[in-house]
């Protein structure tokens, strides 16, 4: 079974058609990096998976449970699809283990102490074990972004999903986020991240999707889309990228 | 004139008994004017039309007429539309609760606003419910950012007490009126009772700056 299955999926803001029939299959194990235009619907493609925003048509799977399910299954679809911010959106009054101790708490409903052992293992493993006790205030960008994927993780997803997690670092604290999905990608876990970074959508990603107007353009192995554009949009986009 | 102090120790138990009963109303009204204020508030941000509609108009109306004007009305005009009895310190009570509730529940509002969108988002993508959410991301952070805004509120509180004189609450302003049209030693009254009021809010606007300091995120 597909991890996530769009069905003929639209997004409609107002008059404005944001996602237009969008069908796509997602396996388990998957690294999928979605490109395009700013405003092709990248974003808005990626919140609807965990329900952030609701699709206007068709149907979204996520691990077998639609989008479109009770208020019960939406809360199951989010506890299994981790999203990863472009503003990290860190709880600024919790320290960083407070925060990645939050989900495996509130959502898990685990002790205090179980929460701070999930919590200290993932903080460790993205290099931050030294932080711990720091608020979002006192870290880098880069150490932010990395708490929140730690948090993310806690809560213990199958999928991860991550919306432009890299745009609003500065080129230098880039590497080290990256660094960590990386490692995320080689341990097997299911990825669908939004990103402008081209580099690793060709070292990383197991599949490339561009997206342009709402609709899925290109899709297929980012070394052969990338070293051979099949479109003149596309060739002209990544001309625009680099 | 000569300062006469012993009008003012002469007055001192009197005067104190009135400030017990203007501590004991304006408690009862701070932590009610809290509790309306906030679940007020919280409809006002995230309540439908119909929840929306009717604490706009209990805002507008509190924040369009004078305090004493609602006082009056609820003491002498309540009692006749709803065939109930009230006691002038009760009525004192509910006017600073229905006061200080509408004006709490704008700079609730306010607060709650001022969340970033995205804090919402990261707390419901991780599975919880909204309800939880507000309790446990939400909140916290709006509470931070209402409390400079809410110490105004509460000194206020403490001084509107002031105004049920006109209903004969024997609360401190009371009092004083009270020795003074006695003893007509109106400078040394009511430079006792200024100073009595001015000593309670002092320590009331300290002990704010330091639940501000404490509350505060590095």
């Amino acid at each position: 079974m597909s991890m996530v299955e769009f069905k003929k999926v639209s997004k409609q803001f107002g008059s404005h058609l944001v996602l237009q029939s969008i069908d796509l299959a997602v396996d388990p194990g998957e690294v999928a990096v979605v490109i395009g235009p700013s405003g092709s619907g990248k974003s808005t493609m990626l919140r609807c998976i965990n329900v952030l925003e609701r699709v206007s048509g068709g149907d979204l799977l996520v691990d077998g449970l639609s989008v479109r399910g009770s208020a019960h299954d939406v809360r199951r679809i989010r506890l299994e699809a981790g999203m990863v911010f472009q503003q990290f959106n860190l709880f600024p009054h919790l320290t960083a283990l407070q925060n990645v101790m939050f989900g495996p708490i509130r959502s898990r409903g685990k002790s205090k102490v179980e929460a701070r052992e999930i919590a200290a293992a993932l903080l460790q493993k993205v290099g931050l074990g030294e932080r711990m006790n720091h608020y979002p205030s006192q870290l880098s960008g880069g150490q932010q972004q990395r708490v929140a994927i730690a948090r993310s993780l806690a809560v213990g997803p199958k999928l991860m999903l991550f919306d432009e997690p890299t745009s609003a670092l500065d080129p230098e604290l880039r590497q080290e986020v990256l660094k960590v999905m990386q490692t995320l990608a080689t341990e097997g876990m299911t990825m669908i991240v939004v990103t402008h970074e081209m580099g690793f959508a060709k070292r990383v990603g197991s599949r490339l999707l561009f997206m342009d107007g709402g609709q899925l353009v290109h899709d297929g192995k980012p070394v052969e889309l990338l070293s051979n554009p099949p479109s003149e949009r596309f060739r002209d986009f990544l001309t625009h990228v680099d | 004139m000569t300062f006469d102090w012993t009008a003012i120790v002469d007055a001192l138990p009197d005067l104190m008994q009135g400030l017990e009963l203007t501590m004991l109303i304006a408690l009862a009204g701070l932590a009610g004017g809290i509790v309306v204020g906030a679940l007020t508030g919280a409809l006002l941000t995230y309540g439908g039309w119909l929840a929306q509609a009717p604490a706009q108009v209990y805002v507008a109306l509190i924040r369009g007429t004078p305090i004493t004007v609602q006082v009056m009305f609820i003491y002498f005009a309540l009692p006749i539309l709803l065939n109930v009895r009230i006691s002038a310190t009760n009525a004192g009570i509910l006017t600073l609760i229905i006061n200080s509730g509408a004006y709490n529940a704008e700079i609730v509002r306010g607060a709650l606003e001022s969340v970033p969108t995205g804090l919402k988002e990261a707390g419901l993508s991780m599975g919880l419910s909204f309800r939880k959410v507000l309790a446990y991301v939400i909140a916290p952070i709006a509470v931070r950012r209402a409390l400079p805004a809410m110490g105004n509120q509460l000194v206020s509180v403490v001084k509107d007490t002031s105004i049920f004189l006109v209903i004969g609450v024997g609360e401190l302003t009371r009092r004083g009126q009270e020795i003074m049209s006695a003893n007509f030693r109106a400078v040394e009254i009511w430079t006792a009772v200024a100073v009595i009021y001015l000593i309670v809010i002092s320590i009331l606007a300290v002990s704010l700056r330091f639940v501000e300091r404490a509350a505060r995120l590095p």
